[in-house]
């Protein structure tokens, strides 16, 4: 045991994707919670550095809540915009380079999405739309499913960060194929951020003890009964699974080993 | 002077009349929107902030103007 390790210094290097680098693997999302006071405080208590939005038309009426800028300071997180609703590259593209337009950064969270009931990503639109984005510029971080072959081809196609998912958007079912996360994490040189389907802290740590760079998370947070607690859950989740990973676990044995010594017992 | 005539136009979606002439930034203000928190799609292609002061807006534009909101 090293009496000097700390997380933060001793052993993990900053996140770095897109030449950005940052202190926290945990990214959240801005949708769906109670109140715009809850989403604030969730978010500082997760401490996380990226934070999602989306792009939608103003509300000209004024009847509903302003945007998110108006709660969030742009200057405190990194705004990652997605491309979430888009079902076609061409929509994709397009609310790519509006969120580009709003002026904060080229960064943008690919999503083209291919089925209403799972939210299942439609591969070969998101191809198409990572290519031609990542052509213009922009550092793409592609939602997609947990196939090697579809994050090997994001790769090539110029993405930053490939984000396959732990299960479906929203369902909270936790990691369904560990052994399809750590083959892509293991195959890629880009970072591997898992997006979606992360339910309560367990979910998370496991997640990082495959071994990816990162966590993007919504609704785990938004619709928890304590959203600012389950933040903090998923901070230290995040962390003690990144942790766990960079020290190695014990081998897996079928047969027990005593921890005390089994000499100098009485006679 | 000209006399002020309606412009038919379709913003988010919606038919709505305004007085031109007008550019994009006229119009952002009649509609008491500040143009660093929008951006601005004229029949479908993004109209850049330094430009919507010279950018006048045409009978029948399409016009969509978009933020950020919360989201996953």
């Amino acid at each position: 045991m090293t009496g000097t390790l700390t997380p933060e210094t001793s052993l993990d290097a900053p996140l770095t994707i897109g030449g950005r680098s940052f202190r926290s693997r945990l990214m959240v999302g801005t949708g769906k919670y109670r109140n715009n006071e809850e989403m604030v405080r969730a978010l500082e208590a997760s401490g996380a550095e990226i934070v999602t939005v989306a792009v939608r038309r103003v509300d000209l009426d004024r009847t509903k809540e302003e945007g998110v800028l108006y709660h969030l300071s742009p200057d405190q997180y990194f705004l990652l915009a997605n491309t979430a609703g888009c079902y076609t590259a061409d929509e994709a593209i397009r609310y790519a380079r509006l969120a580009r337009e709003a002026g904060f950064n080229d960064f943008v969270k690919l999503e083209v999405i291919g089925d209403r009931e799972t939210l299942l990503p439609d591969t070969e639109g998101l191809l198409t739309a990572a290519r031609t984005l990542a052509r213009e510029g922009f550092q793409v971080l592609a939602y997609t499913n947990d196939d090697l072959v579809t994050a090997l081809r994001l790769e090539d196609a110029g993405c930053a960060a490939i984000m396959p998912l732990a299960s479906p958007i929203g369902s909270g079912l936790g990691l369904a194929n560990p052994y399809s996360i750590r083959t892509i994490k293991r195959r890629l040189t880009a970072p591997v951020i898992v997006d979606a389907g992360v339910g309560t802290a367990s979910d998370a740590c496991l997640t990082m003890e495959q071994g990816v760079d990162g966590i993007l998370m919504n609704t785990a947070l938004a619709e928890a009964q304590d959203p600012v607690a389950m933040a903090r859950a998923m901070g230290l989740a995040v962390e003690a699974g990144r942790l766990a990973y960079l020290a190695g676990r014990m081998p897996r044995r079928e047969v027990a080993v005593p921890s005390s010594p089994s000499r100098g017992m009485l006679a | 002077m000209s006399a002020a005539r309606l412009l038919r136009l379709t913003v988010n979606g919606e038919p709505r009349e305004v007085p031109g002439p007008a550019t994009l930034l006229d119009l952002l203000a009649h509609l008491g929107l500040d143009p660093r928190t929008v951006v601005v799609e004229r029949n479908r292609e993004i109209v850049r902030r330094p430009r919507l002061g010279d950018t006048a807006v045409a009978d029948g534009d399409t016009i969509e103007l978009v933020h950020f909101v919360g989201g996953g």
